[in-house]
């Protein structure tokens, strides 16, 4: 990726009590570009997923945004600065329909009151330019599948016009074809030129969209690959941390000494 | 780096896509489908007041005639007034149990303070319905902010607010309305003094004002470039409210003209579905009774959303108070106990608001409070037992659970719940 990262997380910790949740972690992010981040359960992912967002105010270390130190302690300074987080559990409104979700806590107004039609419109071509398919923008969200949800939630983080958008686990829920919508629609993120944070368990979905990997283990950064020329084990194996244990270590040793 | 592009399929028409025919035929196929999904509406009540009216037509012969109509216009007023409080707190998915104390508490107030302390009446309505105002906000910050269940809290009030209305009124208990009072007047007034001219003019106002409102919306939306009603079924709905509006007018005018208590409670009832609907407040109601951890990220103030929406209950059951005050003639220690309560949540729900929260309308307060008077009064003129009035209320109020109930269980088998 050519040119300066939007986001950069430059030696970021982050302690709760007696835990070290996360340790002189890097990352950069740049605009129209995927990174997945991959790394097993405890590993740090939401910890650091969270504190760009918003939601746990860093210890250690500096966020920069397009170059410049910035503070991100509230989930509100996130949202001024373009972050769009789509949380694992969707968070929307069972009883609105999808335009009142798209723009709840933003309603477009005229004249004090609500502006059912300036919204509507807007709703339509955003799913439009997205190609999202779903029966009726005026149908309650609990009449739709997980998959449409799921488009929706994101559909929604694009409301505000982010810079990035950070996906937890988008598709841990969904079926084959859901799956291919969701991964449809982080590309055409992209090709809008947004940074797309994608946390996933799921290496097939991670090979198949993202640019690039970030692995995190134990709290810390345990690899960066460019998803093109990295293969599935090595992902993995950064991930388990399999390389680095007793039998590696043994066979590195005598390696080592067969020279 | 992956440099594929992904190619975007043109959207094609999705075969599960709702796609409404065009015309009166689409309208009519729309209607069956929601019916058989379970979004009745307000069908159900409107089919329940048709059959209510016919019995007691049949049985008394009496029960259509323009007096009989026009006392049950009257005497909604306080009933339906607190239902409307009822839905705005049903929509919350919580209840409000004090409401029938905090009637009973508001026109002790008011009738104390003009009566025996002497003050100017309209000053004495506005402190106890602003007393009204601030108990509700008090159960609503120990429901907040606090976190005790609404259920405990409001359970707490209707004790206490009783206890404080007894106390208001004292030793010598019921203070008569003073004659020709702003509160006795409340009840008994018909606008114009029964002049036929305003009963015409609300009704015709109202017919312009809807199909005015719905032409517009409709040119705004085919102009933004949306699907919008056809003409026809406008038509069909002005004509169905509009003929409506033109009977309930001329039964009025048949007996002494246009009701007081009716002009304001639908009043309020419109003024509230303005806000629920069209407002930013109001969507912001439904979206703590839809789901309180997507407004609570969507930034919405969850706690001043649920203590304003118990103040909205308080101050509309103390306004109802004072209607049911100005219909008895006193204030009492017993006004606002009784059925009071149970009769406004009762109609809320029978008109279609869900106890399940984040559905409803405040026009189900009004159709439920008719659906109730239309009962009680039958009953009356039939001249059942108290006993038998209770049972045939609690039945219909059991009915209209069941039906929201059931209307849910369907709408999630039809993937609308």
């Amino acid at each position: 990726m050519t040119g300066a990262p939007v986001l950069a997380l430059r030696g970021v910790s982050k302690r709760f009590g007696a835990v070290q949740a996360l340790t002189d972690v890097h990352l950069e992010v740049h605009a129209g570009e995927v990174v997945a981040l991959v790394g097993d359960n405890g590993a740090g992912k939401s910890t650091l997923v969270k504190t760009i967002a918003g939601v746990h105010p860093i210890d250690e270390g500096v966020i920069e945004w397009e170059g410049k130190a910035v503070n991100i302690n509230r989930p509100q300074d996130a949202q001024q600065l373009g972050v769009a987080t789509v949380y694992q559990d969707l968070a929307l409104c069972d009883n609105l329909d999808v335009v009142g979700n798209l723009f709840l806590g933003r309603e477009l107004k005229r004249f004090g009151t609500l502006d059912e039609v300036a919204m509507e419109k807007r709703a339509r071509e955003l799913l439009d330019t997205l190609s999202i398919r779903i029966p009726s923008v005026r149908i309650p969200i609990a009449g739709l599948s997980g998959g449409q949800r799921q488009v929706v939630a994101i559909a929604r983080a694009l409301v505000g016009d982010p810079k990035i958008v950070i996906l937890d686990e988008p598709t841990a829920a969904l079926g084959v074809e859901q799956t291919a919508q969701v991964l449809d629609l982080v590309e055409r993120l992209r090709q809008r030129g947004l940074g797309v944070i994608l946390i996933s368990h799921n290496m097939a979905d991670v090979k198949a969209v993202a640019d690039t990997v970030a692995v995190l283990r134990l709290g810390r950064n345990n690899g960066s690959f460019e998803v093109a020329s990295t293969s599935h084990e090595e992902i993995i194996s950064a991930i388990t941390g399999a390389t680095d244990n007793a039998v590696t270590r043994r066979q590195a040793r005598i390696a080592e000494e067969a020279k | 780096m992956s440099t594929e592009t992904p190619t975007t399929p043109a959207p094609a028409v999705d075969p599960r896509l709702l796609v409404r025919k065009e015309g009166l035929a689409g309208y009519f196929d729309e209607f069956t489908r929601k019916i058989r999904s379970g979004e009745l509406g307000s069908l159900p009540v409107v089919v329940g007041l048709v059959i209510i009216a016919a019995i007691f037509q049949f049985k008394t012969g009496t029960f259509l005639n323009a007096n009989n109509l026009t006392n049950i216009t009257k005497w909604i007023a306080g009933p339906g007034l607190i239902a409307v409080g009822v839905v705005f707190v049903l929509l919350l998915g919580e209840i409000d149990l004090s409401l029938g104390s905090v009637a009973g508490a508001t026109a002790a107030i008011t009738s104390v303070l003009s009566v025996r302390q002497g003050l100017n009446e309209w000053l004495a309505i506005v402190l106890a319905i602003a007393s009204a105002i601030a108990i509700g906000a008090l159960h609503g910050y120990f429901f907040a902010k606090i976190g005790v269940p609404a259920f405990v809290v409001t359970l707490a009030g209707m004790l206490a607010w009783n206890g404080l209305q007894m106390l208001v009124l004292g030793e010598l208990g019921t203070v008569n309305n003073p004659m020709d009072g702003v509160v006795a007047n409340l009840d008994t007034y018909f606008l114009g003094d029964g002049d036929i001219v305003w009963a015409w003019l609300f009704a015709i106002l109202a017919i312009v004002l809807f199909a005015g409102g719905q032409l517009l919306d409709s040119r705004r939306r085919s102009a933004a470039g949306l699907p919008s009603r056809p003409i026809s079924e406008i038509a069909l709905r002005t004509g169905v409210i509009g003929v409506v509006l033109l009977v309930a007018a001329y039964m009025l005018n048949q007996d002494s003209g246009l009701p007081l208590p009716l002009v304001i409670l639908v009043s309020v009832v419109a003024l509230g579905d303005f806000v629920l609907r069209r407002t930013g407040y109001g969507r912001q109601i439904f979206a703590v009774g839809g789901g309180i951890e997507a407004a609570r990220r969507a930034g919405i103030n969850v706690a001043w959303v649920r203590i304003s929406v118990y103040m909205i209950s308080a101050g509309l059951a103390g306004f109802g108070g004072l209607f049911i005050a100005s219909q008895q003639g006193s204030a009492d220690k017993a006004l606002g106990s009784g059925n009071v309560l149970m009769s406004a949540i009762a109609a809320a729900v029978i008109g279609g608001t869900s106890l399940f929260g984040g559905r409803g309308k405040t026009w189900s307060a009004l159709l439920g409070a008719l659906v109730i008077q239309s009962i009680t009064t039958g009953l009356d003129m039939v001249h059942a037992q108290q006993a038998i009035q209770y049972m045939i209320t609690g039945a219909v109020l059991l009915a209209a659970v069941v039906l929201d109930s059931v209307s849910r269980r369907t709408q999630k088998s039809h993937g609308r719940g």
